[in-house]
This record gives C-alpha cells, sequence and structure tokens, in this order.
C-alpha cells in the first residue's frame, strides 16, 4: 500500500533507516537552487509539504540528492496546514513548498492561518523569471504583495548567490521572539542561475532584536501588585507554549497558589485537570473561566494578544481588574486591554524575574474558594440519555479515555471543535492543535498529517473533525494513505455545517439557510475508497469497538460518527456580550 | 435544540461595577471620555529597499489609522530611507501605530516628533494668467515665488506650515486657481535633537 512518492521516501524504504540526520550529507552548491536547500538542511529542516508546478521545479530538482524529506500534498492549503501543525508539535519551523500563481495562492490561507496563530511556518514559492515579472506571465502573481499583510516578513529573492541566506533568514524568522509564517518568492532564474556560494547559517536580520528581558522596575511594580491583589487570576496564552514556559507558568500558578485560565491556544499549558486549573475562558469557554475572569482584580495575563473570541465586548472584559501583561511583542501591550503593567520580554523569563521579585503570595484562599464554588455551580455536564441520538460530548470522552496522555488532537472548525476542546481533558501543551484566531474549516486532517510527522510514534493523533469541515480537505486522505500516517479521523457528522446552523437558531429566528445537507457522502465507504479504513457509527453502544478498532488500526481510519443534528454548543457568550452573562441554553440568549 | 448545561442563569449570576472604554481602559462609568485624537509626525528610518513603502501603507491601511500624510525621501546614508507620516489619533492609537511600524522588519526606528518640530510642506499652485503682477505680490507675500508664466496661467511655488499654505492658496483662489499639487510633511526636529 505504501508507495512512495518521493526519491527520498523510496531510498529510505529501500536502504531501511540507518542513516540518521547525522550522517546527511550537505547539499552541493551549485545553483540558486541548490543553495536554497542547503540553507534549509543548515537550518535542519527535515521534512517539507508542497506540491510541484512549473517555477518551483529547480527547487524540487535541487530536493533530489538532499535528506530532507518531502511530502507530496493534494493541495498547498494542506500542505501550508500540515507545515503548521508540524510547528506547533514539535516547536521546529514548518517548511511549505508552492509553484507561483495558483500554488502560491493556495498557500494563502495557511499563511494566514499560522499568522493569526502566530506559527512559524515558512513558504518557499516559485516565481516567473525575473526579465517576466510584470507581464502578466502564465502563473504570474504578485505573491509577496499578497502576503505581505500576512507574514511576519516576506522576500523576493533576485540573487542566486544571495538567496540561500535569504531563505536562512526567512527560518530563523519564523521561529523567534514572537513566531509567524515568512514566504521567500524564488524567481526561476534565481533558482536555475549558477553559484557556488554557500549560504551561511541562519541568521536573523540585524533590525529585528525582540526584547527577553522585562524591565526590573515594572517588574517591581507588578509583583507588589501581585502580592496585595485579593482575587489574582492567571490567564495563560498560545505564547507561554511557544515560549517553552510551560512549566515555568505551572510552578508560578501552583507556588502562589492563583487559579489559572486558558485561552484556546493555551490549553494544556496547565493541566485541565488541576486544583487550580478553570479550563479555557471566552465564547464556548466554562462558565467558571468566565465567571473567574469578570470577577477577578488582578488579570496576570501571559503571552496572549486578547482576542474578540476570548474577551467578548471589550466594556464588560475583566471590568474590575488591574491588567499585567507579559508578551514579547510589545504591540499586543494594550491594542485591546490596556495594561497597567506592561511586561516586555520572554514569557519564561519575566515569569521567573515577576518570582525573584515577589516575596509573599497574595493571601487568596476566600477567592480559590469562589472558583471552587463556580465550577459546581456551572458544571460541564450535558445529558445523553439513551432514547436519544448520539451525543458529541460522549464520543470526544470516549475517545479522550481510549487514547494516552500524549494523544494529539487537531480539528476542522465549528461546533465539533469547541466540544473536542471542551470534553477532551489536556494535561500538556502541543496536544491541542486546531485553527485559533482564523478559524479555517478544513484545518483538522491536513494538520493530523503535520502533527503525525512531527509526533513520537507512540503519540496517537486524533483528527476530530465535522462533516463540512472534512469535506473542504479531504484529498488529503490521499496523502495519509500513500504515506502510510497512523491517524484516527473522527467525524461528529450532524449533516448541518452545525455551528452556523446554532447561529441561525439563536439570531436568525431557524432560517437555516444553506446550512443542512439534503445528502452527503458516506464517509466510511468514501475513506475506504481511499484506501483508509472507514467505520459508521450510530449508537451509543457501538462507540467503544469503533474507537478501539480504528485506533489499533496502524494506518488512517475514519469513523463516521451520526450525532444528534440539533445539539448545540453551551456555554455561549454572545459576541460582543459580557463574559459572565454567558448562556447556559437557547432559551437564555 | 438540545443541549444546555446546568447552573445559575444570567440574571441571577453578580455582576461586576466596573467598566472600560472602547479602548480597553477602566473608567469611571459615570464619566465616560473617549481620548480626544492629537495630530502627530512620525519618522521612520526605514532599509531603502522594494516593498517597504507598500508595507508602511498597506499597514496604516489594513489598522485604519487615520493618516493624514505620507512622504519618503533618501537620507545621506544610501541604504535608508526616511518616511514622514502625519496621523491623527487618540493616544492609544499613536502608541499602536508607533508599534506597529517599528514591527516592520525592515524599519530601523521610529519616533514621534516634539510638537514644535520643523514641519515643511510644498505647494504648486496654478492660477489664471489675467493678472500676473498681483499673483507676484501676493506670492511674495507668502515669501513664494512665481515658476512658470504663461498667456493662460501664472504657476506659483509655496514652502511652509500646512496652515500657511492652506492661507496662501485661499488668497489665491480669488484670481482662479487652475491645479494645485501639494507634497506631504516633511519634518526635522529642532536644533541638536536627532530625528531618529
Ligand atoms: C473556510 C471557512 N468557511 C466558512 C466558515 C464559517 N463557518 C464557521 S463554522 C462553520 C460550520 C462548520 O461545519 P462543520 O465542519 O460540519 O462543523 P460543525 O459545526 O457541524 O461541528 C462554518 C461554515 C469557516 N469558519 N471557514
Amino acid at each position: 500500500m505504501s508507495e512512495r512518492t518521493t526519491k527520498q521516501r523510496e531510498t529510505d524504504a529501500d536502504e531501511s533507516t540507518e542513516a540518521d540526520a547525522s550522517d546527511a550529507s550537505p547539499t552541493t552548491v551549485t545553483s540558486g537552487a541548490t543553495s536554497t536547500v542547503r540553507a534549509l538542511e543548515n537550518a535542519g529542516i527535515e521534512v517539507m509539504f508542497g506540491v510541484q508546478g512549473g517555477a518551483i521545479m529547480p527547487v524540487y530538482d535541487a530536493l533530489w540528492g538532499s535528506d530532507i524529506d518531502h511530502v507530496m500534498m493534494a493541495h498547498e492549503q494542506g500542505a501550508a496546514h500540515a507545515a503548521d501543525a508540524y510547528n506547533v508539535v514539535s516547536g521546529q519551523p514548518g517548511v511549505c513548498l508552492a509553484t507561483s500563481g495558483p500554488g502560491a495562492t493556495n498557500l494563502v490561507t495557511g499563511i494566514a492561518d499560522a499568522n493569526m496563530d502566530s506559527d512559524a511556518v515558512v513558504a518557499l514559492t516559485g516565481q516567473v523569471p525575473q526579465t517576466m515579472v510584470g507581464s502578466d506571465a502564465f502563473q504570474e502573481t504578485d505573491t509577496t504583495g499578497i502576503t505581505a499583510p500576512i507574514t511576519k516578513n516576506n522576500y523576493f529573492a533576485s540573487d542566486a548567490d544571495t538567496v540561500g541566506d535569504t531563505v536562512g533568514e526567512a527560518v530563523a524568522l519564523a521561529g523567534s521572539g514572537r513566531p509567524g509564517p515568512t514566504l521567500v518568492d524564488l524567481p526561476k532564474d534565481v533558482t536555475n542561475d549558477e553559484t557556488d556560494r554557500e549560504p551561511g547559517m541562519p541568521q536573523t536580520p540585524e533590525t529585528y532584536t525582540p526584547q527577553d528581558e522585562a524591565d526590573e522596575a515594572a517588574v517591581d511594580r507588578a509583583a507588589a501588585a501581585i502580592e496585595t491583589a485579593e482575587r489574582p487570576l492567571l490567564l495563560f496564552g498560545g505564547g507561554v507554549v511557544k515560549a517553552e514556559a510551560s512549566e515555568a507558568a505551572r510552578s508560578f500558578a501552583t507556588g502562589y497558589e492563583i487559579p489559572v485560565v486558558t485561552t484556546m491556544p493555551g490549553i494544556g499549558t496547565m493541566p485541565e485537570d488541576h486544583d487550580l486549573c478553570l479550563s479555557w475562558a471566552g465564547m464556548h469557554g466554562t462558565g467558571y473561566a468566565n465567571m473567574a475572569i469578570n470577577h477577578t482584580d488582578l488579570l496576570i495575563a501571559v503571552g496572549t494578544r486578547f482576542d474578540d473570541r476570548l474577551t467578548g465586548g471589550i466594556e464588560t472584559f475583566a471590568p474590575e481588574a488591574d491588567v499585567v501583561h507579559v508578551d514579547i511583542d510589545p504591540a499586543e501591550i494594550s491594542k485591546n486591554i490596556h495594561a497597567d503593567y506592561p511586561l516586555i520580554g520572554d514569557a519564561g523569563r519575566v515569569l521567573e524575574q515577576l518570582d525573584d521579585a515577589i516575596s509573599t503570595a497574595p493571601n487568596a484562599e476566600a477567592w480559590r474558594e469562589q472558583c471552587r464554588t463556580w465550577k459546581v455551580e456551572y458544571p460541564m455536564d450535558y445529558a445523553a440519555p439513551d432514547d436519544e441520538p448520539l451525543k458529541p460530548q460522549f464520543v470526544v470522552e470516549a475517545l479522550d479515555e481510549a487514547t494516552s496522555d500524549e494523544a494529539i488532537v487537531t480539528s476542522g472548525v465549528g461546533q465539533h471543535q469547541m466540544w473536542a476542546s471542551q470534553y477532551w481533558t489536556f494535561r500538556e501543551p502541543r496536544k491541542w492543535i486546531s485553527s485559533h484566531g482564523l478559524g479555517t474549516m478544513g484545518y483538522g486532517l491536513p494538520a493530523a498529517i503535520g502533527a503525525r510527522l512531527a509526533a513520537d510514534p507512540d503519540e496517537e493523533v486524533v483528527c476530530i473533525d465535522g462533516d463540512g469541515s472534512f469535506l473542504m480537505t479531504v484529498q488529503e486522505l490521499s496523502v495519509a494513505v500513500r504515506e502510510d500516517l497512523d491517524i484516527t479521523v473522527a467525524i461528529l457528522n450532524n449533516e448541518y455545517i452545525g455551528m452556523v446552523r446554532q447561529w441561525q437558531d439563536a439570531f436568525f429566528e431557524g432560517r437555516h439557510m444553506a446550512a443542512g445537507y439534503s445528502w452527503i457522502p458516506e464517509f466510511d465507504k468514501l475513506a475506504e475508497a481511499f484506501g483508509a479504513r472507514g467505520w459508521r457509527v450510530d449508537d451509543y453502544d457501538e462507540v467503544a469497538d469503533a474507537v478501539e478498532e480504528a485506533l489499533a488500526y496502524d494506518g488512517p481510519s475514519v469513523i463516521d460518527f451520526h450525532i444528534d443534528p440539533a445539539e448545540n454548543v453551551y456555554p455561549m457568550v454572545p459576541s460582543g456580550g459580557a463574559n459572565d452573562k454567558f448562556a447556559l441554553s437557547e432559551e437564555q440568549l | 435544540m438540545s443541549g444546555g448545561l446546568d447552573g445559575p442563569a444570567p440574571e441571577e449570576r453578580p455582576t461586576p461595577d466596573g467598566r472600560r472604554n472602547s479602548q480597553g481602559i477602566r473608567i469611571d462609568p459615570e464619566a465616560e471620555a473617549e481620548p480626544e485624537a492629537r495630530r502627530v509626525v512620525l519618522s521612520a528610518l526605514v532599509k531603502h529597499e522594494p516593498g517597504v513603502l507598500a508595507s508602511v501603507s498597506g499597514l496604516f491601511r489594513r489598522r485604519q489609522f487615520n493618516i493624514e500624510s505620507l512622504t519618503v525621501g533618501p537620507t545621506t546614508d544610501q541604504d535608508r530611507a526616511r518616511i514622514t507620516l502625519e496621523i491623527e489619533e487618540p493616544d492609544p492609537g499613536i502608541e499602536q501605530a508607533k508599534k506597529q511600524l517599528q514591527k516592520l522588519v525592515p524599519v530601523i526606528a521610529v519616533t514621534e516628533l516634539e510638537p514644535d518640530a520643523i514641519r515643511r510642506e510644498l505647494a504648486l499652485i496654478k492660477v489664471d494668467g489675467s493678472a500676473p503682477d498681483q499673483v507676484g505680490a501676493v506670492a511674495e507675500m507668502y515669501d513664494g515665488k512665481t515658476v512658470d508664466v504663461s498667456q493662460e496661467s501664472v504657476t506659483v511655488e509655496i514652502t511652509g506650515s500646512e496652515q500657511k499654505i492652506d492661507a496662501a492658496i485661499e488668497t489665491f483662489g480669488r484670481f482662479g486657481i487652475h491645479e494645485i499639487v501639494r507634497t506631504g510633511t516633511a519634518a526635522l526636529e529642532r536644533g541638536t535633537r536627532r530625528t531618529t
């Protein structure tokens, strides 16, 4: 089954797996294209995701002799998402490759997604030769123009001698400071031109100088505020994950006994079953997290950009709180929520600084008790009567139970994404891989592919998908089969683009315009047609067996769970509303 | 529709008293005041390379900063250019604009100029040619000069502050203005203060 598609993978299969990275021989630089590949090797890139095409062919040709693994995707959007998830799971930059024109524009959604979630993704795009740039040549698009607002920085390579350095800079920049996507546009003459100049080791540009340590006086002021707070609350965002600061964050929380809420990308920075953890806050966050946010008198926010899905209405967000804001990006400070104590620096380092500056823990036992009370008052308990259709929450819990603590979960966008993040108990960072800021349907399956290639073999990779989201990138199943990737896709199939239906019920008097599928493929059979294994599950008593079999199968598997099509996601803060006024049912909206 | 969780309803929950304004600043709910917009000049030293101006103007468009004028030109260092921007924003907006500008990788440094910085604009004003002597006299009043004369028209060049140029254009109005062109503001700090 696992017919490999790239030369490199054939070599791996033939010559067993003896060759490890240290034996890798670097590509000899003879052209702009080989210089490009050499720069990626210098940066330690091991795998990349892409689709071939005219303008990028010289780069592909240069990969022929390289030890970098290439995964041929079905669609460039899939390549970008796979690279993105590869980065989130491994912490290493994810690289994707596409040709000019439609190849580059197909990457755009994935680049925008990475930009919103501050993921280190490097995109390399082919471009028409420089002599033809501006002539509306075949497959010419203004790729650097199109991607300027959605990249941390992008580059138009104009010289074979320096293209390798440019690629190295793009990789280094993507992963440093606040990470983000970068792109290098590679005109075909530049990649074809001869050069023997070897690129140096990857370096960030000299104008880029993120600050590591926060100002001492500012730290002291924040420390004093923490010591005297009565209702302190920590808010951990995705920045804590990026900074590898989860350990520091946890010991800060437990050391001073301060309750914790997370953002959605911050899930796993604190174990969700820890007594101090109130899980994630925001539109579909837990009631107790949202109550805590709106009653705290000191919000200590680390590595978050205060997205509107987290804050609800700005006017009513944490209205009693002074805000300590730790972030490596100065532009996030006071962008949406005014920071009374701005601390610019690396999350882990600033938490250490704060720890050194605090002499006594805040006296907050009454507040902790209040938080515990809210947990009891607003439990995440759903009803699952046997005589009703299968509840999605039950499926999520069954998958969580059947997998190890190391399991990685990816998702599409919609109700299933919310149920997955609400009912899966995450204990570690880099396990919940989702499209947070952009909300890109179709993220889940290609993300599972990228995650699989980044994860250890004993970490299960589960994609909890929606029927609508799955249909947006379903073609990537062919890649999972071809590459023989052990992933399990669990579709929570409500035969609706359910999140839209939920909003129609709540805000459009139940008019289900373009929300329901009058016909939908049989996903178990579709999976089989792709060469994967498929199951269909309609009832509670079939769940456990299907989950067990799918997880046991060593290859891509798809379970089509037909769930209650009427089930909605709660709690819900209507957009722009006050977090503590979350609705627990439709009547409360 | 189904789904739903247990717990006290929204109106049964305690409501905090505080409030923020639209800038996310905590305010006294009684005296709700939105900060007033200020007009400032920002000067950015940037790498002299293609695409930088597009990135800067794209940033201001995308983030909806209120941009009054933008000029760009070389500096004594041929690898660097200076972009001068005038914006009108409340203080939090000015801070954001500076930080977002600074965040662009090809931007080397950003400063907000002091209110007393030297600011100059240039305008070319083409007016009807029927009274060239009077046009010349008015030009002199504004320290301007006549740079082109034809049968039908006289063109005058004026440099100065924005207010001075506004005033000049108004005065020339009585001759009948055919066309005008104005540059944005160029500005430098006074005395020994460095601009960036
Ligand atoms: C690319 C894209 N198009 C449209 C949307 C708007 N949207 C948000 S959720 C949603 C429904 C998702 O349906 P499905 O994947 O079946 O998940 P469900 O909500 O039913 O669990 C839609 C259409 C989106 N987020 N992304």
